[in-house]
């Protein structure tokens, strides 16, 4: 058994694989995983509002600069958008922490994917309900904020959760530019251990598979019960 | 605000101009093969998913959410670095006599998405009517056999433009094959990078022609959607 699968590469570099050098360095592994997909999912629900409201604006030009925007985001593979940042970034603002930069990579590339959820929302909320608060007497801005996004908003929360999810495994792509979450501290152990690659990688998606299962089962669990509050 | 010279030429000609058609001819391949692949393996799968027995159902139902909710970069790894530990040693013998990068990242590329195809076949399959498949059975035609002639058939027809656009994505997704050291469009850029510093010039190149492929893709699959199922989205 320990020649097939060797358990103690697993068990002695446990506690790197969970959190890096925390709290003697920075932090790594799950625990940076888990932050940049927070912060990133945070920052890119404002931005795929903010694109998804400029979208369906009434002003043309406005929308069409920001539809070309969206679907130049989203034609465009993740690794990309990061090399962009990555090269970008530094050229315009000075120098960023890698941290950074990827969280601003992911943020931007999931904002163009959210907007399109946030769009879907708005347009699933019945025409009476604009056409009532047209009629009495709420201008657009309070149309949307009072009356569209609270009913919309509730509807998104699947989708956005599957979008975290997906942000999760986007995650591991900060691999490429040294951000040392919990794909790059696998390939750091593999490196300095050599022997053991199966063992290593299966137990990293192992991790991988708990964390978005979890949350793609909480997001199935939303959907059902939000179908169940609508239908009272 | 901005200290640098563009410099258009290195890739719009020469060398790097050259490097740049490998990298796409390879991303070309490299997502048809895998999609073909994916193709045939995911329609397995979702007739596993669909299947009576309950065992096989399960094993479909397990890999589809294994495959899903890990990261297609994991996968790659695995494949590349872990897999000789699993496979047999003829199997082990062929990929390393072959192009052992690009196997790597075929296999990886083609399960990760059968597992997305399997799904989008399945809708396709559960929106096909049921007195569809109760006619079949009455027919006489056995479960494989009616799936065969009748469901499958009907089913594909509505599954074109998802599995279109899954093109799309693994096309997208190949970039990753760039980890392991394949040559394709996103490492050519790369590499055209570290050889000039025209990192601007390099990844403009590489954003472009993955933007005409998504828009390519994506009107053929309007066109389809407008001429061959009838469905208008409005505008």
């Amino acid at each position: 058994m320990d020649q097939f699968f060797n358990i103690s590469v697993i068990t002695d570099n446990f506690t790197y694989f969970m959190i890096g050098r925390f709290p003697h360095g920075p932090l790594g592994g799950v625990g940076l995983t888990l932050y940049l997909a927070v912060v990133s999912c945070i920052l890119s629900f404002f931005g795929g509002m903010f694109l998804g409201l400029l979208s369906i604006s009434r002003f043309a030009i406005v929308r069409y600069p920001t539809l070309g925007f969206i679907n130049l985001v989203r034609g465009m593979p993740l690794l990309m958008v990061i090399f962009w940042m990555y090269f970008l970034m530094p050229a315009l603002f000075g120098k960023i922490a890698e941290n950074n930069t990827v969280i601003m990579a992911l943020t931007l590339f999931t904002s163009a994917y959210m907007s399109r959820i946030v769009v879907a929302g708005i347009e699933g909320i019945p025409k009476g309900q604009t056409e009532a608060a047209i009629s009495t007497g709420l201008t657009s801005w309070q149309l949307m904020l009072y009356i569209v996004l609270p009913q919309g908003l509730r509807n998104m929360i699947p989708s956005f959760v599957n979008q975290f999810v997906s942000l999760i495994k986007d995650t591991s792509l900060a691999f490429i530019v040294g951000v040392s979450e919990l794909t790059h501290v696998a390939t750091q152990i593999n490196n300095r251990t050599m022997a053991f690659p199966t063992e290593i990688f299966i137990f990293i998606a192992v991790i991988y598979f708990i964390l978005c299962y979890a949350f793609t089962s909480l997001s199935r669990w939303l959907e059902q019960r939000l179908t169940w509050v609508k239908a009272i | 605000m901005l200290n640098y010279t563009f410099d258009w030429s290195i890739i719009t000609s020469g060398k790097y101009f050259d490097w740049l058609v490998a990298g796409l001819i390879t991303t070309l391949k490299l997502s048809t093969i895998s999609i073909v692949m994916a193709f045939l393996l995911g329609l397995l799968i979702a007739v596993m998913r669909m299947s009576n027995s309950k065992p096989i159902r399960w094993f479909a139902h397990a890999y589809l959410e294994f495959f899903r909710n890990t990261p297609l970069l994991v996968q790659i790894f695995f494949w590349y670095f872990g897999s000789y530990k699993i496979l047999p040693t003829a199997v082990n013998d062929w990929l390393v006599s072959t192009n052992f990068e690009f196997a790597a990242a075929a296999i990886a590329l083609t399960i990760y998405t059968s597992a997305f195809i399997a799904e989008d076949i399945r809708s396709g399959v559960l929106s096909i009517p049921k007195e569809q498949m109760e006619a079949a059975r009455s027919a006489g035609f056995s479960y494989l056999r009616s799936m065969q002639y009748i469901i499958l058939p009907q089913a594909v027809r509505i599954t074109i433009p998802p599995l279109v656009n899954q093109f799309l994505n693994v096309a997208k997704n190949s970039s990753l094959a760039m980890t392991i050291g394949v040559m394709e469009m996103t490492y050519q850029a790369r590499q055209v990078e570290s050889y000039t510093f025209k990192g601007f010039e390099a990844f403009t190149a590489a954003t472009v022609v993955y933007l005409l492929l998504s828009i390519l893709i994506t009107a053929l699959v309007n066109a389809y959607n407008e001429k061959v199922l009838n469905i208008h989205k409005a505008a």
